[in-house]
């Protein structure tokens, strides 16, 4: 009896400090916990999980107590080694080893970019990768909202109340580890977004179809997520199997020939359109022309109308050869458009911003290249850091819609090969600090293990990145006048005969002149019988 | 002298209907091309497969009267001399007044220059479209029969070409039936209501 007394005061003690702790320490007490009703866990009711944790790693150690084999499945995702085998080209790539043209590369400015890695501590070359605690569980199935890594910390969130940047008003909140422990869940759009929709520096700076706006979206932004029609999570179509989540832009599915996967026989990936509607989704009316073009039109082509129209804008044009101009009192600048949209910035350089765009078109196989850092390149023309092949002729490509993002970077004059900069961090040799070009971008490659001439240009650069979110309603997708049209979408894509766009002139020129010929002919004909009719009245 | 029924009802019906539909698929037709924007392309699309269907099920129907009346012979081509004579009245004596060498009745209602023309419109003309037409609207199963090395571009030539041709056809066909006729308008008129002077 004492026994019982003595554990019930135990149990009511502990509810009681729960709700003190609660109570006292969390700023997010008005913040609604979304809770999976499905769950057969409740995890405000694990004992490992009342503890207050100092830090992220010592909640992944909490979650692996009992999900065991959690971190030995991330540590083979994508998610967690930024590096990816292509298995048809067999380049390897992922975020730890292509060139973009926004911050070009994670080399030497680890801490920034791995804010964004689903671990803890990725500050420099030297991370563990093994490492089973510093596997970050919380940023993927947080759900109350309130996690967040900070901008500058390798990964961790901030464990104090910190400002952000630094020296500003804004006050990042530490976040209370134990609550947001105890209301895990299963990722929800905002869990993908924190990483996706701000890739690149900012939101919406990298896709052009992923910002926050596709939050909350409505379905005229995104049939699938709106939240007024069929509220789909992220993982609705990028399913996950062993946490490897499907879906990816190194080795896309142009052509998902293998139509609807049915679980049971053959589901192998919903990631593409096809996997849920297959390669003739549409009605067949008077014609099935619609149907006919699934062969060589992405159905993202004429399904997604424009891009970056949810409210945010997209960078599209990034001129880092314009970075370091300084103010007459030496102060960096900061040029705003009347859009309120940051056109210059003195560590970043020239900007253009984009909302509501019109995609480009190209033929897309699939085989997405990257150019690798000691691959010369010729800077005279403009460089495409991917290529990809594709062409009417090629039964494996369609007609895909990218967004191209352009811009001006360094490179490495002497050796004729992309460059990498070290943008970031407390040391001299980081551009932000020093503004010198020569040794940040030597501090980088030497980093790198890549050889450095010690002499930098610029060059102009694209980067595709083909569209596949922000799909319309079917009542907003493209009529068939968008390509079929002198002027249309698809202008520049001329290896094929498209009807409405192109015709033969010299047959149009033959066939006009045939006609208005016989017009003419039988026009002349027929007066001069008419004046030799009069003539014979006449008489 | 005599009133007879020229054109028969189906005869008629045919022309008429014919007349409609190759208006509409060229007008379509051109839409679809390119030179105009009348209609939305997938409106012209949808307009063209149809006017498109109900003339050749039309077609269908006109060859079996053709063959179970014996009308077809009325194509059969006459005699050099008799086409030279005839091409001589359209180029001089149509002019002077002189008289028609060809003598229209109900058993030879077409003139030996009708009956190249119309002999050339089906058997070379209209089997160009309707071929090329075809392989046009099936042109996504061209690799299921074999022919998936054709080019669209060259069906689409052929195709224009043979509308190009029609649309010339169709002016003079125009002017000679409507200017010709001893009394105003009489080959109109006996294409509406059968009868003819033979």
């Amino acid at each position: 009896m004492f026994f019982y007394k003595l554990k019930n005061s135990a149990l009511l003690s502990g509810i009681m400090y729960s709700i003190l702790i609660f109570a006292c320490s969390n700023s997010y007490a008005n913040v609604e916990p979304v809770k999976t009703t499905s769950s057969t866990a409740d995890h405000t009711k694990f004992e490992i999980l009342q503890n207050q944790f100092a830090t992220g790693p010592d909640v992944t150690k909490a979650c692996l107590s009992c999900h065991t084999e959690a971190s030995n499945q991330l540590h083979k995702t994508k998610h967690w080694n930024w590096k990816f085998t292509n298995p048809d080209t067999g380049e390897e790539v992922g975020k730890s080893k292509v060139i973009n043209n926004y911050c070009l590369a994670i080399n030497k400015n680890y801490a920034r970019c791995t804010s964004c890695h689903i671990g803890y501590g990725w500050k420099d070359k030297n991370f563990d990768f093994t490492s089973q605690e510093n596997v970050d569980c919380l940023v993927c199935h947080d759900s109350t909202d309130t996690y967040k890594k900070f901008p500058t910390a390798a990964g961790h969130p901030n464990y104090k109340d910190k400002a952000f940047p630094k020296g500003s008003k804004k006050i990042w909140k530490a976040p209370d580890l134990s609550f947001i422990a105890q209301n895990v869940g299963k990722t929800r759009r905002e869990n993908c977004g924190a990483c996706h929709f701000y890739g690149g520096g900012g939101d919406g700076v990298k896709h052009g179809d992923l910002d926050s706006s596709l939050t909350n979206p409505d379905k005229q932004l995104d049939v699938h997520l709106g939240v007024d029609g069929l509220n789909f999570t992220c993982s609705e179509c990028h399913t996950a199997d062993s946490h490897e989540v499907k879906g990816s832009r190194y080795n896309i599915t142009a052509k998902d020939t293998h139509g609807i996967d049915v679980p049971g026989r053959d589901d192998k990936s919903r990631a593409t359109c096809e996997s849920c509607h297959g390669m003739t989704p549409h009605p067949e009316t008077i014609n099935n022309k619609i149907n006919d073009h699934t062969d060589k039109v992405a159905c993202a082509t004429c399904h997604i109308p424009t891009y970056a129209r949810g409210g945010v804008a997209t960078k599209m044009w990034w001129d880092w050869s314009t970075a370091g101009k300084k103010d007459g009192d030496g102060k960096p600048i900061k040029i705003k458009n009347d859009k309120g949209q940051v056109t210059y910035v003195t560590k970043k350089g020239d900007f253009k911003w984009g909302q509501d765009m019109v995609p480009e078109y190209e033929w897309l196989s699939g085989d997405v290249r990257y150019k690798q850092l000691d691959e010369k390149i010729d800077p005279t023309q403009v460089v495409a850091l991917n290529t990809f092949s594709g062409s009417y002729d090629d039964p494996d490509a369609r007609i895909w819609p990218f967004k191209i993002m352009r811009g001006k970077q360094p490179y490495d004059k002497g050796n004729n090969t992309l460059s990498l900069i070290h943008l970031f961090g407390k040391d001299k040799k980081a551009y932000w600090k020093s503004f010198n070009w020569n040794s940040s971008i030597k501090s980088a490659m030497d980093e790198a293990e890549a050889n450095y001439s010690g002499e930098y240009g610029f060059i102009e650069t694209t980067l595709h990145w083909p569209l596949a979110h922000m799909v319309a309603p079917k009542e907003q997708s493209l009529a068939c006048d968008a390509c079929h049209s002198k002027e249309g979408r698809l202008a520049n894509l001329t290896d094929f005969y498209l009807p409405g766009r192109d015709n033969n002139k010299m047959l149009d020129l033959i066939g006009w002149l045939v006609v208005l010929g016989t017009l003419g002919g039988v026009t002349v004909h027929g007066f001069v019988r008419y004046f030799f009719a009069r003539k014979r009245e006449n008489k | 002298m005599s009133q007879v029924i020229m054109y028969k009802g189906f005869e008629r019906f045919w022309h008429w209907t014919q007349a409609l539909l190759i208006i509409v698929l060229l007008f379509s037709g051109f839409n679809l091309h390119g030179t105009h924007q009348f209609f939305a392309f997938e409106q012209a699309v949808n307009i063209h497969i149809i006017s498109a269907w109900l003339l050749m099920g039309l077609w269908v129907f006109a060859i079996f009267w053709h063959l179970t009346t014996g009308e077809w012979k009325q194509y059969i081509p006459s005699s050099a001399n008799k086409i030279i004579a005839m091409m001589k009245y359209y180029a001089m004596d149509i002019f002077l007044g002189g008289g028609h060498p060809h003598h229209k009745t109900r058993k030879e209602k077409l003139n030996p220059m009708q009956r190249m023309a119309y002999l050339s419109l089906h058997l070379v003309i209209s089997p160009g479209i309707w071929i090329s037409g075809l392989l046009y609207l099936f042109y996504p199963y061209w690799s299921d029969i074999g022919i998936g090395s054709w080019s669209l571009g060259g069906i689409a030539l052929i195709h224009t070409a043979a509308a190009f041709a029609l649309m010339a056809f169709l002016v003079v066909h125009l002017y000679l039936a409507l200017t010709t006729s001893k009394e105003p308008l009489g080959y109109l008129k006996a294409m509406i209501t059968g009868y003819e002077q033979e």
